[in-house]
C-alpha cells in the first residue's frame, strides 16, 4: 500500500507550481501529459519527481495540442488526467478543450498566465481571461477557477478534478507567474481527511464486458445538420446554466455602504482587498468584489453589488478582460463604471488607494 | 431468398451500408480490419480513433469503443489512451492530411517515442473530404483543386513517404507496412502484424494503405483501379519496411 502523499495537515513554504503538483496529488491524479513553457514548467518538474513515488505517470508530449489531446485520451480511459501550460501554449490548449466541451470529457487544466500577446514576457498578466473563458470554437462550456494565493491553488486544484467529473465539463484553474513562481505559506492537507470527498472517475474507454457483452461507446463531435448540433448545444446549455448557480464562488465584504467597490480577480484582488482596508480606515466607503469562478460569472451576485453602490471599479492587470466579462454580466445597470488597467503588469495596493481617493 | 453480405462480426450493422462514396477504398480497409479485429478476438479490447476528414465517417463503423477526435489529434488522443491504460488496444485511423500534414508532429513524435498504438494512415492521393486538394501524398504532375494544372514539384516539393519516414525514425521493435487495396490479402496480414506488434508491447506499429478516391480523381472504375494498381505503387512501393518478428539475417 503506497503511502498518502499529504499525511497530515502541515504548514509549508512553497511555489505555486510545487503546490499545484501537490495539489493533483492530493486529488488523486493519476497522469500528468505535458509540454514546456515558462511560467509553469515546475509543476512538471515536481510532478515528475514525486509522482512515481505513488504510482502516477507522466508523458512529455511534443507540443500543447498533444498535451491537450493525450489528456483527453488519460481521461477517456477513465482516469484523472491532467496538464499545464500558460500563454500561446494556452492558445493551442484551446483545441482539445474545445473537444472537451463538445464530448463532455472532464480534463483539468492548470494556466500559468504570462504576458500576451504573442510570446510577450515570461513572467505575469491577467491577459489569458478571455481565452480561458471562451477560448476556442465554441460556447464556453467550462468551468474556470481564478486564484489569489497558494492557498487558493491548493484548494481549487483539488476542487478542479472533482468539478470536472461532477459535471462533465473542461475545467480550468487559472494562476499566473506570480503565483506560479512565488514562495508562499500555505497549508497542505489530505482532502479525504477534511472531509471532502473525491469523486471517484469511471472509463468511457476499456469497460469490461457485462455477462458477456460489451456495449461499445461512440463518441464524436462531429454533425451531419445543423439541426443535430442546435439540440446537443441547447442541452448542454441548459445543463450549463442548470449546475451554473452550484459551481459560482466570489468573495465581497464592505459593498453594502459603499460608494465605490473595487472589483477585481485572481492575485490582484489581494492588493484590492488591502486597498479597501486601508481606506475603509480612512473613512472611504469602498468595498471589494472578487469572482472566484470567472466562468460561469457570479452575475447576480454582482449585479446586486451594482445595484447599490455608485461606482465599479475594475482593476486588472489587463486591457479589461474581467471587466467586459462583468459587464456583460450585470448588463442594464446604470452603475458608474472607472477603470485601473495594467496589461501585463502588476497592481499594488498603493496605486488603487490613490486611484480611489482620485474619485472621490 | 436474400443473401446477406459478408461482414466481420466487429462491424455495426446498423450503420451499413457505409457512408463512404462508391468506390471509396476506405470500405475495404475497414473490412481488412475488422477482419483482424475478429480473428485476434479483440474487439472488447479495441479502442477505434479516427480523424477528420473521410476517415471520420468510420465513427460508427465497428462495435468498439470509438472516438472520432479533431484533425490530425487522433494519434495523441491514442496515445494518451493507452499510457494510462495499456490494456486497451488503440488504432489511430487517419488519412493522409492528417497524418503527413497537420498532424506530422503527433505522427513523427509518437514514432519517435515508440508508442505502442497502431496507426493506419489510408492514402488516397487527396484531401477528399473537403472536395480534393492537394494533400502531401499528391503524386507529381497530378491534377487538384489546389494543382489545377498538375503538381508542380518546384513549388510545392514531393508527395511524403510516410512509412519510409517512420522507418526512418523508429528504432527496435517498431513494425512499418505500405499495403493497398488492391492487395487486400497482404494488406490484411500488415494491419493483422502491426496490431500483434502493439499487443506484443513490441513497439510502434505503422500500416498505410493505398487506396481510391473516384469522386475527387474524377475516375470510372477501370481507371480508378489502374491508378491505385499500376500508378500509385510506382511511387509509394509496396511492402513490408519493418517487422520486429522477423530479426536480420533471416
Amino acid at each position: 500500500m503506497v503511502e498518502k502523499p499529504v499525511q497530515e495537515e502541515k504548514r509549508v513554504f512553497m511555489t505555486g507550481n510545487e503546490v499545484v503538483a501537490w495539489a493533483a496529488l492530493a486529488a488523486k491524479a493519476d497522469i500528468m501529459y505535458g509540454y514546456p513553457i515558462t511560467p509553469q514548467n515546475e509543476i512538471m518538474h515536481y510532478w515528475t519527481r514525486m509522482a512515481p513515488k505513488y504510482g502516477k505517470k507522466f508523458l512529455q508530449t511534443e507540443d500543447e495540442l498533444s498535451a491537450g489531446f493525450t489528456t483527453l485520451g488519460g481521461v477517456l480511459a477513465g482516469k484523472k488526467a491532467f496538464t499545464a501550460t500558460a500563454g500561446p501554449g494556452n492558445t493551442l490548449m484551446q483545441e482539445p478543450m474545445s473537444m472537451a466541451e463538445m464530448m463532455r470529457i472532464p480534463s483539468v487544466v492548470i494556466i500559468q498566465q504570462r504576458g500576451g500577446p504573442s510570446t510577450a514576457t515570461v513572467i505575469y498578466s491577467q491577459q489569458e481571461v478571455t481565452m480561458t473563458t471562451y477560448g476556442g470554437n465554441g460556447e464556453g462550456f467550462r468551468i474556470v477557477y481564478s486564484t489569489a494565493s497558494h492557498q487558493d491553488v491548493f484548494d481549487y486544484t483539488i476542487k478542479a478534478f472533482n468539478t470536472a467529473w461532477k459535471y462533465r465539463f473542461p475545467t480550468f484553474v487559472l494562476g499566473d507567474g506570480y503565483q506560479a513562481k512565488m514562495r508562499e505559506s500555505l497549508t497542505i492537507y489530505d482532502p479525504e481527511d477534511r472531509g471532502i470527498e473525491l469523486l471517484e472517475p469511471e472509463p468511457f474507454f476499456g469497460k469490461q464486458a457485462v455477462n458477456g457483452e460489451k456495449q461499445p461507446l461512440h463518441i464524436r463531435n462531429t454533425y451531419n445538420t445543423e439541426e443535430e448540433l442546435y439540440e446537443v448545444l441547447s442541452r448542454y446549455m441548459d445543463e450549463y446554466m442548470k449546475v451554473a448557480p452550484e459551481i459560482v464562488e466570489y468573495h465581497q465584504f464592505d459593498c453594502d455602504d459603499a460608494e465605490i467597490v473595487v472589483v477585481s480577480h485572481g492575485v490582484v484582488s489581494r492588493a484590492a482587498k488591502g486597498a479597501v482596508q486601508e481606506l475603509r480606515k480612512e473613512g472611504y466607503k469602498v468595498g471589494y468584489f472578487r469572482p472566484i469562478t470567472l466562468r460561469p460569472f457570479p452575475a447576480e451576485q454582482l449585479r446586486a453589488v451594482a445595484d447599490k453602490t455608485k461606482t465599479l471599479l475594475f482593476v486588472e492587470s489587463a486591457f479589461g478582460q474581467l471587466a467586459k466579462l462583468a459587464q456583460q454580466a450585470i448588463f442594464g445597470s446604470t452603475v458608474g463604471v472607472e477603470n485601473l488597467f495594467k496589461p501585463g503588469v502588476g497592481v499594488t495596493s498603493e496605486e488603487i488607494v490613490a486611484r480611489v481617493k482620485a474619485m472621490v | 431468398m436474400t443473401t446477406v453480405p459478408q461482414m466481420p462480426k466487429s462491424w455495426r450493422l446498423e450503420s451499413k451500408p457505409h457512408k463512404f462514396c462508391p468506390g471509396c477504398g476506405h470500405g475495404l480497409v475497414l473490412k481488412a480490419l475488422g477482419e483482424v479485429i475478429d480473428e485476434l478476438g479483440i474487439q472488447d479490447r479495441v479502442a477505434f480513433g479516427c480523424d477528420i476528414g473521410c476517415s471520420l465517417l468510420a465513427w460508427d463503423f465497428f462495435n468498439v469503443d470509438t472516438v472520432q477526435t479533431h484533425h490530425g489529434r487522433t494519434t495523441p488522443v491514442m496515445t494518451g489512451l493507452k499510457r494510462a491504460n495499456p490494456d486497451i488496444v488503440c488504432i489511430a485511423y487517419m488519412g493522409d492530411g492528417g497524418g503527413y500534414a497537420i498532424g506530422s508532429q503527433h505522427l513523427v513524435n509518437a514514432a519517435a517515442r515508440n508508442e505502442r498504438i497502431t496507426a493506419i494512415l489510408v492514402n488516397n492521393c487527396n484531401y477528399a473530404m473537403t472536395g480534393g486538394q492537394m494533400a502531401p501524398t499528391t503524386l507529381p504532375g497530378m491534377k487538384t483543386e489546389t494543382t489545377p494544372y498538375g503538381r508542380d514539384v518546384e513549388q510545392t516539393g514531393y508527395p511524403t513517404q510516410g512509412p519510409e519516414m517512420v522507418a526512418a525514425i523508429t528504432r527496435e521493435g517498431a513494425y512499418v507496412a505500405r499495403g493497398t487495396i488492391a492487395n487486400l490479402k497482404q494488406l490484411k496480414s500488415y494491419l493483422k502484424k502491426a496490431l500483434e506488434n502493439q499487443m506484443a508491447g513490441n513497439g510502434f506499429s505503422f500500416v498505410e494503405a493505398l487506396s481510391t478516391c473516384p469522386t475527387n480523381w474524377r475516375t470510372n472504375a477501370k481507371d480508378t483501379w489502374a491508378f491505385v494498381e499500376k500508378e500509385m505503387p510506382k511511387y509509394f512501393k509496396v511492402g513490408e519496411i519493418k517487422n520486429p518478428a522477423v530479426k536480420e539475417g533471416e
